[in-house]
């Protein structure tokens, strides 16, 4: 923008106003999510969450849990990608998210095995949505090969399409892809890291 | 200022790029607060931002990907602030009507209450375009086009306004 100000120095007027009060700010945003809420406005609300393998962002829409991203997935980039795929009226607004937030802190402090969310799935596609709907089968501490996952969703050779399914998991911790491995064992990916992996794979084994 | 978005391929793509309106509250929250409280006194400001960025995510998704944010939150900050004035009118007036006409009071109290009292005593089109220009930073072009008025209209205003200012509000000015 090109602002020209006047030479006479009438803008110092206004310098002595500083920044907006932080207290001020939080105030005005609270306002905003929940006026937006309450107008059907908050079309997708969102949160982050400390977690052991890193902060997660939440995303929900009115119609249930959206998206779950590792850090490494850079979470402005995801907010972006939700703000052109769902609808780019997106508030950090942590209200929807609190039952969301709660499940996954007791998830890992093992004190939860499964999750009682009801999940939006408009990010997957297809065959991806097909193997998501099955690996929400695979229990708490139990793991499955690519290639069993592959033949439980009726396509025994889609090995390799279950391993970008899985890749491309959208909501990953509360949909397991964790749980499925390699055929020999080895663990495989993981769209949070190999280290996230091995950590939830043993919460799952101690519990 | 609302517009409508049109179903067109090409637009569609464009508006794949749109940034989450939290970016937006972000980068221009403060100074559209900023805005309000100069232009509707610091009492009544936190009403006014509240209903200038609901109505501004409601029409977000029509925005044009080429529109300058800060333009369209300042015109819908200023329609607000007309709604506002309206309402608490006895009867219904003009912005045509007020523009040279002295506000009815100042306003009272509140931080940097002098400055506010400063402003407050302006005539609405020099507090406006006083704002609008100082403290949202906008061009005298897009002044003009959020206040109504040519652009160098809005300049002789912004510039009576500061005279204005000057001989009732000294603080911050060490020359």
């Amino acid at each position: 923008m090109n602002t020209t100000l006047e030479p006479n120095g009438a803008d110092h007027m206004f310098d002595t106003l500083g920044p907006v009060d932080d207290a001020a700010q939080r105030r005005l945003r609270a306002r905003l999510a929940a006026e937006a809420n309450a107008a059907g406005l908050l079309d997708v609300a969102y949160r982050t969450l400390d977690s052991p393998v890193g902060k997660l962002l939440l995303a929900a829409t009115e119609r249930g849990l959206l998206r779950v991203a590792y850090a490494r997935a850079d979470h402005d980039r995801v907010l972006a990608d939700i703000a052109g795929a769902v609808s780019p009226r997106i508030l950090a607004a942590p209200a929807r998210l609190d039952v969301a937030a709660r499940e996954l802190d007791e998830y890992f402090a093992g004190r939860r095995k499964t999750f009682d969310l009801v999940l939006d799935f408009q990010l997957a596609k297809g065959f991806r949505r097909d193997v998501l709907a099955h690996l929400s089968a695979i229990g708490y501490g139990q793991m499955e090969s690519y290639a069993q996952v592959a033949a439980a969703t009726g396509r025994p050779n889609a090995v390799r399409a279950v391993g970008s399914a899985c890749a491309h998991n959208p909501l990953p911790v509360v949909v397991p892809c964790h749980r499925v491995i390699r055929s020999d064992g080895s663990f495989g990916g993981y769209v949070g890291g190999a280290e996230a992996k091995q950590i939830l794979l043993s919460l799952e084994a101690a519990a | 200022m609302v517009r409508t978005s049109h179903s067109v391929p090409a637009l569609r793509l464009l508006d794949m790029r749109r940034e989450p309106f939290e970016a937006i509250v972000t980068r221009h929250g403060p100074t559209v607060l900023r805005v309000c409280q100069a232009v509707v006194g610091p009492e009544a400001a936190e009403d006014a931002w509240s209903e200038t960025f609901l109505a501004a995510l409601r029409a977000y998704p029509g925005l044009r990907p080429d529109s300058n944010v800060e333009a369209w939150l300042v015109t819908i900050a200023h329609r607000k602030a007309i709604d506002q004035a309206r309402a608490e009118s006895r009867r219904p007036l003009a912005l045509d009507e007020a523009r040279d006409a002295p506000s009815r009071e100042p306003v009272p109290g509140g931080w940097e209450s002098e400055l506010w009292a400063a402003l407050a005593a302006l005539p609405p089109r020099q507090r406006q375009t006083v704002a609008y220009h100082y403290l949202a930073g906008l061009p005298y072009a897009e002044v003009a086009k959020v206040a109504g008025g040519t652009p160098e209209a809005a300049r002789r205003a912004a510039a009576d306004g500061i005279a204005a200012l000057r001989k009732t509000y000294r603080q911050g000015e060490s020359q």
